[in-house]
């Protein structure tokens, strides 16, 4: 008779060892974004060429502003894990934790400068 | 075994998928393309909140990304990454779709290939019409 479970034997025994989370926060960010791109294109693509006014008065009101915030936050996420993954592909060794490095630091620079300008835009 | 005794050469297998003489197929060009596009989306996004941040920040820093952005080559990068992103949304749909099991027989998943190509040329068009 056998004490183990069958999920206790099988666990971290697949190829990848890891990358159920992984792949769920990669659905969850792709649904979300399906949600908010289609509306955050059509406010970014009407500030988009517009006099500096009318952009500041476009992101100072409160939805553009969260909107546009949230795509940032949640669209860099989602980059920096899926290129995590690309890397993954291409990669091993030093330039794979090198190369991850940076696309989770592309990610964070974005979007923390895109937050520093709706917040200075807000104030 | 005959290989690790004696010899602590390697050998040398072709690489899968045989790149010289692989036959695309309309399901494996629109699975990279999902990457490419993915990616590429970066040239937009940085170029989008420099313009941001410089509206922001001064009239002078607004009118250098203004000036940027309303040119030929800001209007080929936006352009591109509006494309990009209807194609990246297209595939990731395909892709929810293809998680929950659905759309693995062969003939829908090439028409959906076909679905992420010409769907998204088609919400390019309708947004640049629109916006």
């Amino acid at each position: 008779m056998r004490y183990l479970t069958d999920r206790k034997r099988a666990t971290g025994k697949g190829a990848a060892h890891t990358g159920t989370e992984h792949h769920w926060s990669m659905t969850v960010s792709a649904v979300a974004l399906a949600f908010m791109v289609p509306t955050w294109l059509y406010i970014f693509g009407h500030a988009l060429g517009a006099p500096r006014a009318e952009v500041l008065a476009t992101f100072a009101r409160p939805f553009p502003a969260i909107l546009t915030a949230l795509v940032l936050v949640v669209s860099m996420r989602h980059f920096a894990k899926g290129s995590t993954t690309m890397v993954q592909d291409y990669a091993k060794g030093t330039a794979l934790k090198a190369g991850i490095v940076f696309v989770y630091s592309l990610a964070a620079v974005i979007a923390a400068t895109g937050l520093y300008a709706l917040i200075r835009i807000a104030l | 075994m005959a290989e690790a005794t004696g010899s602590s050469k390697r050998v040398e297998r072709p690489l899968s998928p045989h790149i010289q003489i692989y036959k695309v197929q309309i399901t494996s060009v629109s699975s990279i393309l999902t990457r490419i596009t993915g990616h590429a989306l970066m040239a937009g996004v940085i170029l989008g909140v420099w313009w941001l941040t410089s509206a922001a920040v001064s009239d002078e820093a607004f009118a250098t990304a203004n000036a940027v952005v309303t040119s030929w080559f800001g209007k080929l990068v936006f352009t591109g990454s509006l494309w990009a992103i209807w194609y990246h949304y297209l595939a990731g749909l395909r892709h929810l779709y293809y998680d929950a099991g659905h759309g693995l027989e062969i003939k829908t998943a090439e028409m959906l290939g076909w679905v992420c190509v010409i769907g998204s040329v088609v919400l390019t068009l309708l947004t640049l019409l629109i916006v």
